[in-house]
């Protein structure tokens, strides 16, 4: 489980990238429930990036489905750095 | 399970596109009469879509290279670079590359594809980075997946986002900086001076690839690289055959002492069959032909910025603000009418690429002309002018400025 905290954080940086309106949830994916493209996806990427000053592998996207993964990712790559 | 389901969507996608006369996936070119004319369809075709930059491609003295290796070594090598692949010619061919950049080692590989395909994914360690900009070529993000290294991406030629993730990573890491200098879609060019100072302020090593600049960029045609005086920080730069040089083949020089030991870890090198004598022949021809071709580098420019203005006052949107390359993009509102557009533009004898998202950046519906320095002033004007002609039978709302 990620944070809470870091949970809130993504919900917060995914929120302008929500364009259908839907009610996000952890378990929320970026490509079926939100219909980003890859482009899109580059963006949020580079935003939860300078968010957590951190950097988010390109090799690690394809395992990054849902909100809650990405925030679970975050934290490990934060505890990591420190 | 059909393995093929999974490109039902792809294939419904390229059933919905409407056209009629014309496929831009299925041209074929009957007769090649010139660098800058083919027959398509029994149609003569204004060819504005080759990348064939310096229109090498019917150059003398590398055809005649050519025939006569043709007739001394035979058809092909039948063998790999570390076998029996390697002759004379092939030795020959690094060493006029090597010469040409002023560096010290040269490899030439089968393809600029497997170029970046090999250095990238060799260079690359398990525990090294390797940042790219996001915008890179299918072959630098193929060389990335290819290889074990941590990728990372920084927005499309901004150096601040890229220098934000480099201060993040481990000062003490193998890290890899590989950027284009001018982007194929777009002709637009990289900030290079600023984004390989950048680098070197983090201790990366660099890797430009100059595959749409080679040959016109720079005093000698080097690239960009060349012509903004930053060869020196450019660790590895990688090029092709496959546009100015007119034939096929890619190539990496570098300065660096122990280069050659990657002829024998480099995978996309080793397991494949160098390229023919011929090609071989002509490649080398035609590098030492660039070299001297000032007034063809001048040409080509003229036609690019003639194009460009031509296309701006017609009132067309280009992707760029000046002719910062032989890469003029025009950029049409949506999907469906640059289909229409481009199918209209090929019936009225003009041939150039359509790029649509997902292969453009930004989501740009593109009509992509690529000049070439064998273009005459007058296929220029009649560039633009069938360029009108079509908009004018399409509706389409452009305004002359
Ligand atoms: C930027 C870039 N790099 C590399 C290549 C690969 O070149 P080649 O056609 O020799 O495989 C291309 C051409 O498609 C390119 O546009």
């Amino acid at each position: 489980m990620a944070n809470a905290q870091t949970l809130d954080r993504i919900f917060e940086l995914v929120a302008p990238f929500n364009k259908k309106g839907i009610e996000l949830q952890a378990d929320t994916t970026f490509a079926t429930d939100l219909d980003l493209d890859s482009l899109t996806v580059m963006d949020l990427v580079a935003e939860i990036e300078d968010a957590f000053d951190i950097i988010l592998p390109l090799n690690l996207l394809p395992e990054l489905e849902t909100i809650e993964q990405v925030a679970a990712a975050v934290d490990r790559i934060v505890a990591d750095n420190d | 399970m059909d393995l093929f389901d999974k490109f039902d969507a792809l294939i419904a996608q390229k059933s919905s596109l409407p056209f009629e006369k014309a496929d831009p996936f299925k041209v074929v070119m009957d007769k090649v009469l010139s660098e800058t004319v083919a027959i398509i369809e029994g149609r003569e075709t204004i060819l504005a879509g080759t990348n064939n930059y310096m229109g090498m491609t019917f150059n003398e003295e590398a055809i005649a290279a050519a025939k006569e290796a043709l007739d001394n070594y035979g058809t092909g090598t039948t063998g790999s670079r570390v076998l029996n692949g390697t002759y004379s010619g092939h030795k020959g061919l690094e060493k006029t590359i090597a010469d040409f950049y002023g560096m010290d080692h040269c490899m030439v590989f089968s393809t600029g594809y497997q170029a970046n395909l090999g250095m990238i994914s060799t260079l690359g360690g398990v525990d090294d980075y390797v940042i790219i900009d996001a915008d890179s070529h299918a072959s630098i993000y193929d060389g990335c997946a290819m290889g074990n290294a941590t990728i990372v991406r920084f927005k499309h030629n901004d150096i601040e986002s890229m220098e934000k993730r480099l201060k993040r990573l481990p000062a003490e890491a193998g890290k890899l900086v590989v950027v284009e200098s001018l982007y194929s879609m777009l002709g637009d060019a990289a900030p290079l001076k600023e984004l390989l100072e950048t680098a070197k302020k983090y201790g990366c090593t660099t890797l430009v690839d100059e595959a749409h600049s080679m040959g016109f960029c720079g005093e000698k045609g080097r690239g960009l690289c060349e012509e903004l005086g930053v060869e020196h920080l450019a660790d590895f730069i990688v090029g092709t055959f496959s546009k100015s040089v007119g034939t096929v083949g890619g190539y990496c020089v570098s300065n660096h002492p122990k280069f050659d030991v990657l002829r024998l870890v480099c995978r996309p090198y080793m397991f494949t069959a160098s390229l023919p004598p011929s090609v071989v022949a002509s490649a080398t021809a035609s590098i030492k032909a660039l070299e001297r071709s000032g007034n063809r580098r001048a040409h080509l420019w003229e036609n690019a910025r003639r194009l460009h203005a031509g296309l701006k006052a017609a009132g067309f949107t280009l992707a760029t603000e000046t002719a910062s390359s032989p890469i003029i993009a025009v950029c049409l509102p949506d999907p469906l009418i640059a289909t229409k557009f481009w199918e209209k533009l090929l019936l009225n004898g003009v041939y150039v690429n359509m790029a649509l998202p997902p292969a453009t950046p930004a989501g740009y519906n593109l009509m992509r002309v690529s000049v070439c320095a064998q273009h005459t002033t007058e296929q220029i004007d009649e560039i633009t002018r069938r360029f009108i002609a079509t908009a004018e039978e399409l509706g389409l709302n452009v305004k002359a400025a």
